[in-house]
């Protein structure tokens, strides 16, 4: 096992997955699309007051970019587990968790960045603009990624069970509550002028933590689920 | 070598077999047989050490393989009844992203021959895998086989939706695995064609 070989399996990976994306993009197209009417629904349904939306604006989006994720959740590993391919990546002589980092960046930048990508043309809906806009970029950026990394956890422990959906919901929600207070935080922070360094590094610190122990426990879990 | 000393397994309320010992030799292939549900695939599982066993050990030249990890997964070349098949990319390309994740990429060129080892066409390469048959389907995951340079091959059912023609080009390419010193462990319920000194049966019963 040799640090060439270990990147080429997950760059053939990342490949792969993107190479499925581009295949279905209607898949991938679905939870921005969700992300879009949702955030959009919010400022019909509440009126076009400036002032309501400002305040509820952060929140709004930081749940709308939630949900938009946990939709694709499912996607992550039903697929190969069904066909056979996760059999196949739990078989190869490079570590499990280096292999599903490589997944969940895949699927970040299927379902996350687009997501980051359009925040600020949603965040003016709501009537944000100069700084907390910038903000609320960034906080997406450090943001997802953590989602997609805690939402692996879920993704993995539900292979195999019936109605797997709603319950990755259920298990994942909970965990997302500290990214969705820090991220909106941040926003509402920066609105309020107090800045948003201190939820925006709380951010990174939950996302450098993601990054160190989630691949380890979606690689358990999946082991568990191929038994 | 690979060997199994004591091997028990359970799935749910059922003992599929207990105290099982078996050795494969360099050079020999080992049929696995019996009838459904008597814990083929089980056992199969369990050398590939996807499954961790009940009782009792599975051995890699006398090293346990769940302590060897990634240096036994570097041996092994498995495949499972399921195919790995991708239906929205194409025969080429699964192949290629298959032998890449396992750590032994083919070029484009050496994909295409191992294809055509089997009997796959080359217009065949550039569709998408939706469109074929069962059987093309795993010809394509059997491809992986003329690429493959691991001394231990597991195999779960390589024949079934074969036809005799892609039948015997296994089983050739099965025979010269062995007679270059591979080892090979086989679920099949069809007479394996290999000569009687490299074929070792091994009949599980429910």
């Amino acid at each position: 096992m040799n640090r060439s070989s270990m990147w080429e399996a997950v760059s053939g990976i990342v490949k792969r997955d993107l190479l499925l994306a581009m295949r279905r993009r209607s898949d991938a197209a679905m939870s921005v699309f969700f992300l879009v009417i949702v955030a959009s629904l919010f400022p019909l349904g509440v009126g076009p007051e400036p002032a309501v939306l400002r305040t509820i604006g952060p929140g709004v989006l930081w749940v709308a970019a939630l949900l938009a994720c946990l939709l694709s959740l499912s996607r992550v590993f039903t697929a190969d587990y069904v066909d056979g391919a996760l059999e196949q990546m739990v078989l190869v002589p490079q570590p499990l968790a280096v292999l599903v980092a490589g997944k969940v960046f895949a699927h970040w930048l299927i379902s996350g960045l687009p997501v980051v990508l359009l925040s600020p043309l949603l965040g003016l809906q709501f009537g944000l603009d100069g700084a907390p806009l910038g903000v609320l970029v960034l906080s997406l950026l450090l943001g997802t990624p953590t989602l997609s990394m805690i939402g692996a956890i879920g993704a993995a422990l539900v292979l195999g069970v019936r109605g797997s959906g709603l319950l990755v919901a259920l298990l994942v929600l909970p965990l997302y509550v500290p990214v969705l207070s820090f991220g909106a935080g941040a926003v509402t922070g920066s609105m309020a002028g107090i800045g948003g360094e201190a939820n925006l590094s709380l951010l990174g610190a939950s996302l450098v933590l993601s990054l160190f122990l989630a691949p380890w426990a979606t690689a358990a879990a999946i082991r568990i689920a191929l038994e | 070598m690979l060997q199994a000393v004591g091997l028990s397994c359970r799935r749910g309320e059922r003992r599929l077999f207990s105290d099982l010992n078996v050795k494969v030799e360099p050079g020999t292939l080992l049929a696995v047989v019996g009838e459904n549900g008597s814990g083929k695939t089980s056992l199969l599982r369990i050398f590939s050490s996807l499954l961790p066993p009940e009782e009792g050990s599975v051995l890699w030249d006398g090293q346990d393989i769940h302590q060897l990890k990634e240096l036994y997964a570097g041996q092994l070349t498995y495949l499972g009844h399921l195919n790995g098949i991708k239906d929205d990319l194409t025969p080429l390309e699964n192949l290629m992203s298959a032998t890449s994740l396992a750590g032994e990429p083919c070029s484009n060129k050496g994909a295409k021959e191992a294809l055509e080892a089997i009997g796959l066409k080359r217009p065949i390469h550039h569709l998408p895998s939706k469109v074929l048959s069962q059987g093309q389907k795993r010809r394509v995951t059997l491809a992986r086989l003329w690429l493959s340079t691991r001394p231990l091959w597991l195999l779960d059912e390589p024949f079934t939706s074969l036809d005799a023609a892609s039948t015997s080009v296994v089983t050739q390419r099965l025979l010269a695995h062995v007679q270059r010193g591979g080892l090979a462990v086989l679920v099949t319920h069809q007479e394996v064609a290999l000569p009687a000194e490299r074929l070792q049966h091994l009949r599980l019963v429910g």
